[in-house]
């Protein structure tokens, strides 16, 4: 009796949402089969990779395999040019740690200036993070999205707090693509979306970021999370959930105590680089086997893997 | 469930006499279909009805149980395919591969390699728990040196053993110890079944395809062997994946008992020499249905991240982790250093902890019993007050253990410091920040 495996493709789609411009842009979503399930169906957008670049350049940075990598840079426009040659990058992500009112509170013209400057310098698609504090953010996303018109990039970003400045600015006044952040909750993911739509922002120009967690830190929140938009978004044909998902791995896994504990403290555990790079793949790998369709990443090594390990599975 | 509680309701003898423990046969049929209870706790049931009944509600993975002693291992027993749907049941183990082709100093080196990763997280010990003995084709004496070697280690051992003679010459020497003999196919199909029956362990079943795998697998069935364990490796990473969801999905979702087995995947043989990319695919399988997941090396840098993943995958939706109440002193905290109070839910206390160490600060972590719930939540319950707070003090003697009077309380709970402060008199109650990411510039900015 020989076995038929049943198939599962669905009838419902996750949106495709294009980001970047010209030859270097992507297309992200358009699966209507589960994480890698190419064997229910193909998959004809492989999930990508964008890189994480700090607004404060190389400060900071203690991963050797990281200074190494950028060896030689001397502003933030050099790493992202530097970026774009990472074995597996498809996009880059500018992280404006430094805006952080608490923390350096670089000015919103500083920040757009700079935002200018690397997306003069380079091709690829580019994602903006922000520093995570609402009125800062919705000003400088406000300001990053009318200067880089025209780039289609995504500002990561919006959330319930502060959906209407960033929607009506990023995704109506300026056509750019919005990243609806939740906390890890089905329910807050869908009802955000809901929010943006009301405001007019096309679901074609929204992408989701569920939650962000390093595995072994609540990770059960976020796989769970993945699990069930995805299976509403398909299953249940839930409209308001079929966004592709954007996942920050790196903005987490390096914050880790494993990431981050020196060798002298833990000689058994071995070198810190090594350590830091399992815990981004890890992360990576169980984030877009639960649904992720782009995550952003830093470590060159990190990437590498994760591109041959997406490689491996299409 | 195939079987609907109103199907098993009318094969029981509707007397209503509560020897099975439920009140009624309705409701006793009801927890049957749901696979509460098993049907055999009914006393009255027909031997017909029981035959054809247990193998309907049987559940429709198998649970298997493999190795001995302090080695004892379960595998599968899952239910759902997804951990919100329910609870994932037996978490994923590790195994890493040993070879008859190695010398013996190659392989006591690798086996103290193995032993080095050995540690708890959060009550759990986290270590690899198979040897996965690969036979190189070069006889028997080789081999069942290797496995005496392995016998020593204290681990559980799968025989990766496709040539029956040299595995029963192995079996003969560690069948007490109960290991799996991984390698039928359709080539040694019988007399690898000989074997694995006659020392009473596991068999380990493979094939080229998903398709051919589902012939063994009902060939072996078919001569009476049970005690499966489904090799799920394919050619590369692509098929090893499909083969691992095809077949859980095939058994728990379109209910094909004979897929019903746990899985072995084999990453040393579809990422030779690539460890990056064999912790991403442990990850994979980890959310995907791999039982058994075999790597060539488990360095503490893998370990840390995987089985940190692993413990968060199979805990229960419904019980919360908890870490032990007590006082944990961070960054070298003594008896003079400030104490910081919070609960017990597992992640408070990471991210707590976290922040606290990132901050290189003294502090004595307060962890108080709060049944495993988040500040918030606990305060609600009544499980996380002045009164809690009054026990945990008393219990562990924190008055006489520590000399600092100074008690930080989470931002979120900043209502309740009237009332610990009238608790616990001569105490300094500072309200630290609502968030965690907060306390390193506080705890910063308080102590200097």
């Amino acid at each position: 009796m020989a076995f038929t495996p049943k198939k599962q493709a669905f009838n419902a789609r996750i949106n495709a949402v294009t980001l970047g411009t010209g030859d270097k842009s992507i297309v992200i979503g358009g699966e209507n089969v589960l994480p890698f399930y190419t064997f229910d169906a193909p998959i004809e957008n492989k999930p990508k990779i964008a890189i994480e670049i700090s607004d404060k350049g190389l400060a900071g940075i203690v991963s050797p395999g990281l200074l190494e990598f950028y060896a030689g840079c001397e502003t933030v426009v050099d790493m992202a040019r530097k970026a774009e040659t990472m074995e597996g990058a498809s996009a880059i992500c500018l992280h404006f740690e430094s805006a952080d009112p608490n923390g350096d509170n670089t000015s919103v013209e500083d920040c757009v200036a700079l935002a200018k400057a690397v997306a003069d310098a380079i091709t690829m698609p580019i994602l903006v993070m922000g520093c995570k504090n609402i009125e800062k953010d919705a000003e400088l996303f406000s300001g990053i999205s009318e200067a880089l018109q025209g780039k289609n990039i995504l500002v990561l970003s919006s959330r319930e707090e502060n959906y209407k400045t960033v929607g009506a600015s990023a995704g109506l006044a300026y056509n750019q693509k919005v990243g609806a952040e939740s906390a890890v909750d089905i329910n807050l993911a869908k009802q955000l979306n809901v929010l943006l739509s009301q405001l007019g922002v096309p679901a074609q120009s929204v992408c989701m970021n569920v939650g962000s967690s390093a595995a072994g830190y609540g990770f059960e929140y976020l796989s769970s999370t993945l699990d069930r938009v995805k299976a509403a978004a398909l299953a249940q044909s839930d409209a308001q959930l079929q966004m592709p998902i954007v996942t920050p791995i790196s903005p987490e896994t390096w914050g880790v105590k494993e990431s981050m504990s020196p060798e002298e403290e833990s000689p058994e555990w071995g070198p810190l680089d090594e350590r830091g790079i399992e815990m981004e793949v890890c992360t990576a790998s169980a984030c877009l086997v639960g649904g992720s369709d782009m995550v952003i990443m830093k470590h060159p090594a990190a990437v590498a893997t994760i591109a041959k390990f997406i490689d491996s599975l299409m | 469930m195939a079987l609907k509680g109103l199907d098993i309701f009318k094969l029981t003898p509707k007397k209503n006499c509560k020897e099975c423990g439920s009140p009624t046969c309705m409701a006793f049929a009801m927890k049957v279909a749901s696979g509460a209870v098993p049907i055999e706790k009914c006393p009255h049931m027909s031997a017909d009805a029981l035959a054809s009944l247990s193998e309907a509600t049987a559940p429709l993975m198998k649970s298997i149980t493999v190795g001995a002693g302090a080695t004892e291992h379960k595998l599968g027993g899952e239910t759902v395919l997804f951990r919100h749907e329910k609870t994932l049941v037996n978490r994923n183990l590790y195994a890493v591969t040993l070879c008859s082709c190695m010398s013996a100093d190659e392989i006591d080196a690798k086996i103290e390699e193995v032993k080095k990763v050995d540690y708890e997280r959060i009550g759990e010990r986290e270590y690899v728990e198979f040897l996965y003995l690969n036979y190189a084709g070069n006889g028997a004496d080789a081999y069942v040196a290797l496995v005496n070697k392995a016998m020593a280690a204290e681990r559980a051992l799968v025989l990766n053993c496709a040539d029956a003679d040299v595995a029963k010459a192995a079996l003969d020497v560690c069948k007490a110890a109960k290991p799996i003999l991984n390698g039928a196919s359709k080539d040694n199909l019988d007399a690898m079944n000989a074997a694995a029956t006659a020392a009473g362990v596991t068999l380990g079943v493979t094939g080229a395809d998903i398709s051919e795998i589902y012939d063994n697998i009902k060939a072996l069935e078919g001569k009476g062997n049970k005690n499966l364990i489904i090799d799920c490796t394919g050619a590369d990473a692509k098929q090893t994946f499909a083969n691992a969801v095809m077949v859980r999905r095939g058994n728990l979702k379109d209910q094909d008992r004979s897929l019903g087995y746990p899985s072995i995947v084999n990453l040393a043989k579809i990422a030779e020499g690539d460890l990056h990319m064999q912790t991403a695919l442990a990850a994979a399988f980890t959310l995907r249905y791999g039982s058994i997941i075999v790597m060539e090396k488990m360095t503490y840098a893998e370990a840390l991240a995987l089985y940190g993943l692993r413990q968060n995958i199979f805990t229960d939706p419904q019980k919360p982790m908890k870490v032990e109440p007590g006082i944990y002193a961070l960054n070298g905290a003594d008896e003079n250093s400030v104490c910081s109070l919070t609960v017990d839910f597992a992640l408070t206390y990471f991210l707590v902890s976290g922040e606290y160490e990132r901050s290189k600060c003294p502090v004595n972590l307060l962890i108080t019993d709060a049944s495993g719930m988040s500040v918030l939540t606990a305060w609600a319950a009544g499980k996380f007050s002045a009164g809690t707070i009054k026990k945990f003090f008393d219990e562990n003697d924190i008055e006489n253990k520590i000399k600092s009077r100074t008690l930080i309380i989470p931002g979120k709970v900043a209502v309740m410091k009237g009332e610990i402060e009238a608790k616990l008199p001569g105490w300094n109650v500072v309200v630290g920040p609502m968030e965690a990411v907060q306390l390193v510039k506080f705890i910063k900015d308080y102590t200097a």
